[in-house]
């Protein structure tokens, strides 16, 4: 094989650009950073499990939408809460985890999704 | 003597022509509206009731518009083309131009005739609507919009005969003057309506309007209740619809 050296040093050098987001997480010391969510404003417990709310409320919340605009279905029974409670992103959601900012967006913004609730959803404190 | 062919064609065609005659005559002569299987399954069908004359006992007044536009964050562009109605004014002849002639009661025809979705028993926005976004509620006869679902394709604002319906082409957020945190706003390229206040009758609350108006010239209610009070209102007066002849069946009543 000809060149062998430059094309080994030129794979190198490509790796070492391509991993930059690597190895300057490792360099900076921020590998194990997670992001931090505020705890709730009130109340012990989430309206259901907060493991399963973390995994899974993005389904749950299309399915109170549903719900609520096309059949008119508008309280949801907790479990871990044992009480009813309305199905409502900015009311209930909201609620209790006052701050947008510093709850739901913190993984959004970790994670890079962009879900476009808030597009029509009103997240009170920004307009106060 | 028996029949022959050209005999038998003629009775048996007659026969036929009978039978699918009389079946057609019979459907188109008692239509099943919905109107009729509400009915019957003893549902509900919400109506507005707009007393003319009292709605012009204030000139000017907008309480209902304000009311309206506030609770449920409709936009203000100041710009005709774009502008968002809920509900809104317009001029007796706009309104009920089918139903006018020169010498009506000036009384009536002067003032604005307050407009909105008629939520018509026979709705023909929710037979175009290609994702279901809008569909008409079986259970009080509400003419629903789902705003996650509609793609902003605007048959519907064609179909709508009244002008009831509006299309955000701008995006409406920084023209909301004060956004009410309780309901949603939209987002560009999305139709929007009146709902009846289907959130705040969910609440057991009036719909807003009905609620700002000082002359009470708003009345809403359960058409399909004898005791309630719009059936009362159209009992005592005399009521018109706009459009009535299009078949829409239209669900807002105009007292003249």
């Amino acid at each position: 094989m000809h060149n062998t050296g430059k094309i080994i040093i030129g794979l190198l050098i490509f790796l070492v650009i391509a991993a930059f987001p690597i190895w300057y997480a490792v360099a900076g010391g921020k590998t194990g950073e997670m992001p931090v969510l505020e705890k709730a404003a009130r109340g012990e417990n989430c309206i259901i499990d907060s493991v399963l709310m973390k995994e899974t409320h993005m389904f749950l919340l299309d399915d109170w939408r549903d719900e609520v605009v096309r059949e008119d279905d508008r309280w949801y029974r907790s479990m871990t809460l044992d009480s009813t409670i309305e199905k409502s992103l900015t009311r209930t959601c909201l609620g209790c985890h006052a701050s947008k900012a510093n709850f739901c967006d913190r993984c959004h913004d970790y994670l890079a999704v962009v879900p476009y609730c808030w597009d029509c959803h009103v997240d009170p404190k920004e307009f106060e | 003597m028996g029949i022959d062919r050209r005999g038998f064609m003629k009775v048996s065609g007659l026969t036929i022509l009978g039978i699918a005659g009389g079946a057609s005559i019979d459907g188109l002569a008692s239509p099943q509206t919905p109107r009729k299987k509400a009915a019957e399954a003893g549902t509900r069908r919400y109506a507005m009731v707009v007393d003319l004359k009292k709605c012009h006992s204030q000139e000017g007044c907008r309480d209902c518009v304000q009311a309206c536009h506030l609770y449920h964050n409709v936009p203000d562009f100041d710009n005709r083309k774009d502008e968002i109605k809920w509900i809104w004014k317009d001029s007796f002849h706009h309104a009920f131009h089918s139903m006018e002639h020169e010498h009506l009661e000036e009384s009536i025809t002067e003032g604005p005739a307050l407009l909105l979705c008629n939520h018509c028993d026979n709705p023909p926005c929710t037979r175009v609507c290609p994702t279901k976004a809008t569909w008409k509620r079986e259970e009080d006869g509400i003419v629903m919009m789902d705003w996650h679902r509609c793609i902003g394709c605007r048959y519907c604002v064609v179909a709508c005969p009244y002008g009831s319906r509006s299309f955000n082409w701008r995006d409406p957020r920084p023209h909301i003057k004060e956004v009410n945190p309780d309901f949603p706003t939209r987002t560009r390229g999305v139709v929007e309506k009146c709902t009846f206040c289907e959130l705040r009758l969910a609440k057991g609350q009036k719909p807003a309007c009905v609620e700002a108006c000082k002359e009470g010239a708003l009345i809403f209610g359960d058409l399909e209740d004898p005791e309630s009070e719009v059936r009362k209102a159209l009992q005592d007066r005399f009521s018109i619809r706009r459009k009535p002849e299009l078949g829409t069946e239209p669900e807002v009543y105009y007292l003249v």
